[in-house]
């Protein structure tokens, strides 16, 4: 009897990289779901755009480079891209906007360098950029917390002003933004520059309505959003989908940069907690650092690398001309990558340290 | 623990590892699995001996070395233990009959490889009788010479049962001194329990083999070393151990793949064997318990090497369990035995060893040899086939899983890049092919075999280089020698015309001498002729 030969190892775990992909996409959920409390059902229309543009678009690719569309799409990196980039974007952002980001995350980003596990950007951090360059007053139209809004909206309004800029009752994004005394409110990051830049001290700046009064510099709705992101990451640490070096080196960078700026320029530079738990942080921490294909792969690399981005997060926060930057330390940091691995390997059984 | 730090003259410390062993501290090495074990499939019945087959493919090759000549005829009657090949060379060990009968053919039969490329076997049809040829029993072991019982082991076929095949008797004759013997029982690859029931049935013939290494090396210390998943092993060892001063028993924590020679040296002494160095460089030599065994078997019983206990496990087996089979048993003949049902597998499948390290085998007439610890046969989805490879995410739990601090992943790309050299800078060869990395990767990347392609492919480029190097050398020679040839004709020639020259030149003298003798003559006659002359002018005057 003839047998059929296979190479060793014969047995496997049975986790692949569509589940891995999937169970990313699920730690989302809590952050989204709050991110929706707070500001809105926008959010989850700018997730379902990004998703569809970014599936379409790899299919679309892939079509063009003679692969089998199927097997590429169903490893759901493309899903996965787009629900990041979805989460990034301001809740009400029209509709354009969204399309052009996916589409440049997935086609530019990743498929012009070979597709998944080529690229050497983190595709939604990289789509997030250059929106944010090309477009930067519609990339800044963030919501109010919509218990405090003089407009809240609902869904039939958030697809009516991301898809033609006015909600059913005639509002625009400007008026939306406004709180219930007329005045609109900014983001916590915001905030705190823009009073930065008009002369006030940082402590000074926490008197703004969007900290309710938190002295901790912790805003309102955001920091819950960014608590909601580290429990879905934590699950992710749980499951052992990721490693627990980025997030934590990110985390530590954050903190232990923005201490010290703040220990030598307090009244110019933000304080721990409103720095880790404002914009992006856990978020990036969690989703976005751990991209695998764009980060570093040696242990210590990944702690040097997580590391970096969270300093140089608060760098960029502090004297850059952006109000939040986990995304550019995330572009930066890629960049060094493959110097960082070669300088980190480990060492191999039996070889002397290189 | 310490750490090998490669130029540092630090050598374990054996009182300090073994009272800290006693007290049950262990290191442990880097990355490692959990996959599932289904031992109990196999383990939990005796092993068994079954009927003789209808006929034996001895292979003459069993063990890493060099192959004996045949010294057996077409024809001739065989007893059980009588050998069948038989060289001079140093790293040979012979071939025995695995039982009584004839040699009917000598024929090229599949192999026992993850190839099945034909090679030579001996065709052996039993005559049912299973008549020993006995070498002499050597009880008195202990007042006898080591080099006599080195010299039995080799004889009696003895090459490392464990997976590697090595022959037994150059391992132990080392000329470095033997600090500690590690009995290795870890058999930490899932399914495969022959080792486990060894131990549990046959202790004290293990630790007969093992006083008679100690005996040979003069060792004064011995690890025995048992995963924690075979405790009922672990006791029986003990059991048989426990009035000897020198040997300690340890209950190792079960992890792939801990039973690697590299792998237990550093659980057990926080050592690594450095690197292109043996474990005798720390002091070490490391046996696995069936090697033992045999050991005993040949001095204090005189058998040969001629079976072994196989796992017959897997799910598309009515009956696993463990047998002892003659080397050269074809696989056909135990799957029939262990129930084998065809219709289990969509496409049927007979790996040779565990899953993690075993292979494939090409037919059912394949024979059973001295390295063949396991047949596993699983039913369909038990170890589902990963045709589905795709592209690396760079996620690096390969890394993480790496026993051997590699990094997988890089060594991947090199691989398919056909960077040899950038692979070597890697340490491509200091993958020991566990088999690790692809268990974990999401990505379902065969790397094991990506690995064993590049490694063949640098073997193959240092052949070329040496063959280059070889025909570059020929060459370089035969100029020097045209060049020599040359130049010792120019030599020649420039001789010889510098000799007719010197002996034109020594001509022209004697010519010269000549005319000068012949003008001083002339001179002097006419001189001569003057002065007589002149006397007559004077006389005339």
């Amino acid at each position: 009897m003839q047998f059929s030969l296979s190479s060793s190892p014969h047995n496997h775990v049975r986790r692949d990289t569509t589940q891995v992909m999937q169970m990313v996409c699920l730690a989302c959920v809590p952050g989204v779901i709050a991110q929706t409390y707070f500001f809105g059902l926008g959010t989850i229309i700018q997730i379902s755009l990004a998703v569809i543009t970014a599936v379409l678009t790899e299919a679309l690719i892939v079509k063009l480079r003679g692969k089998a569309i199927k097997v590429v799409v169903n490893d759901y990196s493309a899903v996965l891209t787009g629900v990041l980039l979805g989460i990034c974007l301001p809740p009400l952002a029209p509709w354009w906007l969204v399309i052009i980001g996916s589409f440049f995350s997935i086609a530019i980003v990743k498929q012009l360098y070979g597709g998944l596990g080529f690229n050497m950007f983190n595709p939604a951090m990289t789509g997030y950029v250059m929106l944010l360059i090309s477009f930067p007053m519609a990339m800044t139209m963030w919501l109010p917390v919509q218990s405090m809004a003089l407009h809240p909206y609902g869904f039939g309004d958030a697809l009516s002003v991301i898809f033609t800029g006015y909600n059913l009752a005639g509002y625009d994004l400007n008026q939306l933004r406004e709180l219930a005394d007329g005045t609109s409110q900014a983001t916590p990051l915001d905030a705190v520059r823009s009073g930065l830049i008009a002369g006030q001290t940082y402590s000074e700046t926490l008197s703004s309505s969007i900290f309710g009064g938190s002295t901790w510099g912790l805003g309102a709705g955001w920091s819950w959003t960014a608590l909601a992101y580290l429990a879905g990451g934590l699950w992710l640490l749980w499951t052992k989908v990721i490693n627990w070096q980025m997030p934590l080196s990110t985390i530590a960078g954050v903190a232990v940069t923005a201490l010290f700026l703040n220990m030598f320029l307090p009244d110019a530079s933000g304080g721990v907690l409103f720095h880790l738990f404002s914009g992006a942080v856990m978020f990036g921490a969690f989703f976005i650092v751990t991209d695998p294909v764009s980060g570093s792969t040696t242990n210590k690399g990944r702690i040097i690398f997580g590391a970096l981005i969270g300093f140089w997060t608060v760098i960029i926060r502090t004297f850059g001309g952006y109000p939040d930057a986990i995304a550019f330390a995330v572009i930066i940091m890629n960049i060094a990558v493959p110097l960082i691995d070669y300088y980190t390997q480990p060492r191999t059984y039996g070889h002397a340290q290189k | 623990m310490g750490v090998f730090e490669p130029n540092s003259q630090s050598i374990p410390d054996w009182d300090d590892i073994f009272t800290q062993l006693s007290n049950g501290q262990m290191a442990d090495f880097p990355g490692g699995i959990h996959p599932p074990q289904a031992k109990e499939l196999s383990n939990t019945i005796p092993i068994i001996t079954p009927n003789l087959p209808d006929a034996l493919y001895i292979p003459i090759k069993q063990h890493s070395g060099v192959v004996g000549n045949i010294s057996v005829k077409i024809g001739e009657h065989v007893k059980k233990g009588q050998a069948l090949t038989q060289s001079s060379h140093p790293f040979s060990v012979p071939v025995h009959a695995s039982t009584s009968g004839t040699i009917t053919n000598i024929i090229e039969h599949p192999s026992a490889h993850a190839s099945g490329l034909p090679e030579t076997s001996l065709e052996l049809i039993p005559d049912g009788l299973d008549t020993w040829h006995l070498l002499p029993v050597i009880t008195d072991y202990q007042s006898t010479p080591p080099m006599v019982l080195l010299e039995r082991i080799s004889q009696a076929g003895i090459s490392g049962l464990g997976g590697a095949g090595f022959p037994t008797y150059i391992k132990t004759n080392t000329q470095k001194p033997v600090e500690c013997i590690i009995i290795n029982g870890i058999e930490c690859e899932p399914y495969i329990s022959s080792d486990d029931r060894i131990m549990r049935e046959h202790a004290l013939q293990i630790k007969q083999g093992i006083d008679i290494l100690c005996h040979i090396t003069q060792a004064k210390r011995v690890i025995v070393a048992v995963e924690d998943n075979k405790p009922e092993a672990y006791k029986s060892l003990a059991q048989a151990c426990i009035n000897d001063e020198r040997i300690l028993m340890a209950s190792v924590p079960t992890k792939y793949p801990a039973g690697g020679e590299k792998q237990l040296i550093q659980v057990l002494t926080g050592f690594e064997v450095p690197n292109g160095g043996l474990p005798i460089d720390l002091g070490i030599l490391m046996y696995n318990v069936g090697t033992c065994f045999a050991i005993a078997d040949a001095v204090l019983y005189g058998k040969a090497l001629t079976q072994r206990v196989v796992t017959l496990t897997g799910k598309a087996l009515a009956k696993p369990q463990n047998v002892w089979a003659l080397l050269g048993t074809p696989i056909a003949y135990l799957l029939a035995h262990a129930g084998y049902d065809s219709n289990k597998q969509k496409r049927q499948k007979v790996i040779m060893g565990g899953p993690m390290m075993g292979f494939t085998v090409l037919n059912d007439t394949v024979p059973v040899v001295k390295i063949t610890n396991c047949l596993l046969v699983p039913e369909q989805d038990e170890l589902p086939d990963i045709d589905d490879e795709k592209p690396c995410i760079r996620c690096g739990v390969c890394a993480d899983a790496c026993p051997a601090g590699l990094l997988p992943q890089q060594l991947y790309w090199y691989s398919k890049a056909k960077e040899l050299g950038k692979a070597q800078d890697y340490h491509i060869h200091d993958c020991i092919e566990c088999g690790a990395c692809a268990y974990v990767c999401p990505s379902e990347i065969p790397l094991v075999q990506y690995y064993r392609q590049t490694k063949a492919a640098i073997r193959q480029e240092a052949e070329n280089k040496a063959k280059s190097d070889k025909a570059k050398e020929r060459f370089e020679a035969r100029q020097a020698r045209l060049l020599a040839d040359k130049k010792a004709r120019e030599e020649k020639h420039k001789k010889a015309a510098e000799a007719r020259k010197a002996a034109m030149e020594n001509k022209g003298n004697d010519a010269k001498d000549k005319i000068a003798a012949a003008l001083a003559r002339a001179k002097a006659k006419r001189a001569a002729a003057k002065a007589a002359q002149d006397n007559q002018q004077d006389d005339a005057n």
